[in-house]
């Protein structure tokens, strides 16, 4: 099955990360996704820029209307993802237990869905 | 043939095998009802066969296999199904135990997966582990029919859809696997033992079951020293049923039960399992709280309890495990093993504690010691305070007695 491993940290707290400390911190996802890589795991991944280069975007009665910054305000913003292959929930949910964000943040483990079936749950 | 027997207790294990074989919750349950109902037709006139849970099993399998091939939809599925031999379905002797056990431990662990809602958890054992049925296990949560069918079906949607396994958890997972299921059966037992209304009957059963899943842990997991602890935790509480509630269904607090009423063989039993837990190393939360009731089962009287110990006990428990009811009972516990102004002085330490405003317990505690005190009036502001938070009848009941009690000697002495 395929899982989307969404990367959730505090951006705040992502500023004040000194610069060895991100270093090793890059390096740690850098290993994971060669590990998982190597076993045919990983699928997709990437860091993403920071909300405050996000844009809204909706389209309503055939207006569209575009707003600045993220579509939700919360604590912790969406940084990063790992789209990965797992056998079961229980392995993506070990994978995500290595994402090294997972130590402060949070990782949201969602499986994607095949089409047709996201409408019954 | 003892049909309701046979379906009442082996349920649960053939279903746990049937889904394995089948990879489908629903499935696996609607072919397990096929072949019951061919069986009710089969066996008064053909005999019984020589192994009947091999017999449903397989019945079940052939079931399904028709089924799904009726369906062009599932024709690869049916195929899957038909390929795994009937080897797998049906072996014999020892191995044959071995499966069905593996297959129960791998049914616990799935209805018991962190990522599905503690109350769906709870519902899911209840329903295909122990085999009670959904409208049983509505009446016993107090929750529309309708509700707790729903909860099933999420339940029940999400372990096919979010991909989780049916598979015992890897010796690296298992400790923290384990505790969840630990809390699932924990709260299944004191669903049963503390729930203030509905079906007495209902709730007898559901503490039944939790022990009979606590001896079902211990069985398929016997190094597991707190699934031990917590079988003991389970015992010795429910060896006070008989006392712990009056024949009017007055609530009866520990020093004022009739010890005669106590089940002597659970208590036995129960203490058995919470020493070899200790023993093994044991020393978690559930090994903690059944030493602690080890400690008052058995004690001849309340007074004789051994107080330092259980209040020690208590202390052990506050630095692992934090809770408002665990800063009351061991404040209750220092009243008793010390001095009633020292348990006193800890309560109203905590009435200074914004996030226990409205915890009803506390109130009640410093009413009972006040009341031993002797210092009546306070006493009797401390229940009235208890009883405007609590919610529970049993205990509205027993507070507002205490009150008036408290109301009446004021009364003869004025």
């Amino acid at each position: 099955m395929e899982y989307l491993l969404l990367i959730y940290h505090s951006e705040a707290g992502w500023g004040k990360v000194s610069p060895g400390d991100e270093a090793a911190i890059y390096r740690e996802y850098g290993q994971l996704r060669e590990e998982l890589s190597g076993k045919g795991k990983f699928l997709g991944g990437s860091q993403l820029m920071p909300t405050t280069m996000a844009t809204t975007v909706r389209v309503r009665d055939g207006k569209r209307v575009v707003t600045d910054g993220p579509f939700a305000e919360t604590k912790e913003q969406l940084g990063g993802y790992f789209l990965v292959n797992a056998t079961d929930l229980d392995e993506a949910i070990a994978i995500a237990a290595r994402i090294p964000s997972a130590r402060n943040g949070t990782i949201e483990v969602r499986p994607l869905a095949v089409r047709g079936q996201a409408r019954q749950a | 043939m003892d049909f309701e027997k046979l379906h009442r207790e082996e349920s649960g294990r053939i279903l746990a095998t049937l889904i394995r074989l089948l990879g489908d919750f629903d499935l696996a349950e609607e072919m397990l009802q096929e072949a019951y109902a061919i069986a009710l037709q089969k066996w008064p006139s053909d005999g019984t066969p020589a192994n009947p849970r091999a017999w449903l099993i397989s019945t079940a399998r052939h079931k399904a296999i028709d089924r799904l091939r009726r369906d062009q939809r599932f024709e690869r599925k049916s195929e899957e199904i038909a390929k795994t031999a009937d080897i797998a379905a049906r072996p014999e002797g020892d191995r044959e135990e071995e499966m069905f056990a593996d297959d129960r431990l791998r049914l616990i662990f799935t209805c018991c997966h962190p990522s599905l809602p503690v109350e769906a958890r709870v519902a899911l054992t209840l329903r295909t582990v122990c085999g009670i049925t959904t409208e049983e296990i509505s009446r016993a949560f107090l929750v529309p029919l309708a509700t707790m069918a729903q909860r099933l079906v999420r339940a029940k949607g999400k372990i096919r859809e979010a991909g989780i396994p049916y598979r015992v958890p890897l010796p690296e997972e298992l400790r923290d696997r384990l505790d969840g299921v630990l809390l699932v059966v924990y709260l299944i037992f004191n669903e049963g033992y503390l729930a203030s209304s509905g079906d007495a009957l209902i709730r007898r059963e559901l503490c039944a079951e939790a022990i009979r899943l606590g001896r079902v842990l211990c069985d398929l997991l016997p190094k597991q020293t707190e699934a031990q602890a917590l079988l003991g935790l389970m015992l010795l509480q429910d060896s006070r049923r008989d006392a712990r509630v009056s024949a009017e269904g007055e609530l009866v607090l520990l020093e004022e039960q009739d010890r005669n009423l106590w089940h002597g063989e659970q208590i036995q039993e129960g203490t058995e399992l919470v020493e070899s837990a200790l023993r093994r190393g044991a020393a978690g939360a559930y090994a903690l709280q059944a030493s602690i009731a080890a400690l008052h089962a058995n004690a001849r009287t309340a007074k004789e309890a051994d107080w330092p110990q259980i209040a020690a006990l208590y202390d052990a428990l506050l630095r692992t495990h934090a809770s408002p009811v665990i800063e009351v009972n061991r404040a209750v516990a220092v009243a008793m093993a010390r001095s009633l102004e020292e348990g006193l002085a800890l309560l109203d330490e905590l009435e200074k504690r914004e996030e226990l405003e409205e915890f009803h317990l506390l109130p009640a505690a410093r009413a009972d010691l006040l009341r031993r005190l002797g210092r009546m009036g306070e006493a009797a502001n401390a229940y009235r305070r208890a009883l405007s938070l609590a919610t529970n009848d049993i205990e509205r009941r027993f507070l507002r007695r205490r009150l008036a009690e408290l109301e009446k000697l004021r009364d003869s002495r004025s």
